[in-house]
């Protein structure tokens, strides 16, 4: 069982006595909590001895009387705000003015409750105030679990550089070493290897900058009405060599523009990483179509493809960093296993959705909407 | 007659350097890309030595494919070959008997181990 510390500074011996039996045995639960929380109940007369026990105690709730013998509730309040400290502050007052209403509340204070109280309102109040906390608690633990997901996030790209890097390394000593023999020839294969990893680093650190920009937050979007058909035609430019080497072909099935409201750069990002897919993952003879859609307050992209498809389990994990689906069909293709979660992290940006449809040996069509208000 | 060796990395060009530096130690290989091909051919293949990685289809693709073999073949040494320890900082002690029992391995190689020192430990492990 958790026990939650509780100060009361009153000056009026009644009150503090009363505070201190209606939540002796008063305990807390909340559906999401394990445990039940209970109270420890300190008290102090004055605001001197209030702070003095604060400093010394950090309590969890502060009960604070804003008439006290020495200085003002509103100042203890001040304190506890200057010292950054983590307490929740309720005001008890006989008369609340308005202004100490506004006052408090500015510095801090989570709740007032008026005197005389009766006993269920106390509890009620420190039964929200407990779960007030635990919420705030249980959210600041996520977010250091975000931390370690980061971490995780920097060991597996570590590794993604490296495991080029490493090979690179083992062919050039093969060389230097001669290890295939005297003719140049020999090493052709090695060669092209070597540069089809570095190929891949490349990509890879192209995507990282993608995802930093992206991370980076949204000072850098730069929302402005663009032609959606116009940068899906520039992404169908840029993959065309690569799709006539794949002998792939590529149809944008628009003519007319659609406007959208949206940052260019990131809409380029989306169309790029889904047609490059579209292609990479293609068969010899294939085919890639495009689809813009404009609806009510929302543009729909399609992007289909004949390719090797998906299977149920990998539809759900395509969208993390680093998961590259591994098969003999994937094992010649190279990607840095971040396009597609860079394309989910720009889609939830537009509070959009992303839908994979998906037969294995038959193809794949990814469909994102973007929310694009009138 | 030559040893055989079991080769696992999802890694080709790895996979491709080690078979070549295994080879010209004087032994025949034979290799697989994942734990799952791997765990293919052992159905029908007893290898003298195996040279695993660790993560392939998963983080512990080498462990798990080092315990089906150790339990399939008992006495083939299993090297895990990896590079985790210079990323991450983990460090695995293999002589510890605790470790040992679960990770079923008898040698945890860094990846960018010298060919020489390899030869060396391969050789020992093979009692020649």
């Amino acid at each position: 069982m958790a026990t939650f510390k509780i100060l009361i500074i009153d000056d009026e011996q009644g009150i503090r006595d009363g505070t201190r039996r209606i939540l002796q045995n008063f305990k807390v639960d909340y559906p999401f909590m394990d445990e039940q929380i209970d109270f420890q109940v300190m008290e102090a007369g004055t605001g001197t001895e209030g702070i003095e026990l604060i400093d010394k105690e950090q309590p969890d709730i502060l009960l604070l009387d804003n008439k006290l013998p020495d200085i003002q509730g509103v100042e203890v309040l001040e304190y506890v705000r200057s010292k950054h400290y983590d307490i929740v502050v309720v005001m008890i007052t006989s008369y609340a003015s308005l202004e100490l209403a506004v006052k408090a509340t500015r510095d801090g204070a989570f709740d007032f409750i008026p005197k005389p109280f009766t006993p269920q309102e106390i509890r009620a109040s420190i039964e929200n105030i407990t779960k007030q906390i635990f919420l705030k608690r249980m959210t600041q633990t996520l977010n250091s679990t975000g931390k370690q997901i980061r971490f995780q996030f920097l060991s597996v790209l570590s590794h993604e550089l490296k495991a080029p890097l490493n090979a690179i390394d083992g062919y050039l000593r093969m060389i230097r070493e001669r290890q295939l023999g005297n003719t140049i020839e020999s090493y052709d294969e090695i060669i092209d290897r070597s540069m089809e990893r570095i190929k891949g680093m490349r990509t890879l650190i192209l995507d990282l900058l993608d995802l930093t920009k992206i991370e980076s937050g949204k000072p850098t979007q730069k929302l402005a009405i663009v032609d959606v058909r116009k940068i899906a035609q520039l992404s169908v430019d840029t993959m065309r060599p690569y799709a006539i080497q794949k002998d792939v072909d590529i149809y944008l099935n628009n003519r007319e523009p659609v406007m959208m409201k949206a940052d260019a750069g990131e809409i380029e990002i989306i169309l790029n990483n889904l047609i490059s897919n579209a292609v990479k993952y293609n068969k010899t003879g294939g085919r890639v179509d495009i689809f813009i859609d404009k609806l009510p307050e929302l543009i729909r992209i399609a992007v289909s493809d004949t390719g090797i498809g998906l299977s149920d389990p990998d539809k759900e994990r395509i969208f993390e960093d680093f998961v590259r689906i591994k098969s003999q069909q994937t094992r010649n293709i190279s990607g840095s296993g971040l396009g597609l979660s860079i394309v989910r992290k720009i889609v939830d940006m537009y509070q959009g959705t992303i839908e994979v449809q998906s037969v294995p040996e038959q193809g794949t069509t990814f469909t994102i909407s973007l929310s694009n208000p009138d | 007659m030559k040893k055989r060796i079991l080769i696992v990395d999802d890694d080709m060009d790895y996979l491709f350097q080690m078979r070549l530096k295994v080879e010209q130690m004087g032994f025949e290989t034979v290799t697989a890309e994942s734990q799952a091909e791997a765990e293919k051919i052992i159905q029908e293949f007893k290898p003298d030595l195996c040279i695993l990685d660790l993560m392939m289809e998963s983080d512990d693709s080498g462990f798990v494919l080092g315990y089906k073999i150790k339990k399939k073949y008992p006495d083939v040494p299993i090297i895990i070959a990896s590079a985790v320890t210079a990323e991450t900082g983990m460090t695995f002690d293999f002589r510890a008997e605790e470790s040992k029992r679960w990770i079923n391995a008898d040698l945890f190689l860094d990846k960018g181990i010298r060919t020489d020192q390899l030869h060396r430990e391969i050789k020992k492990l093979l009692k020649l």
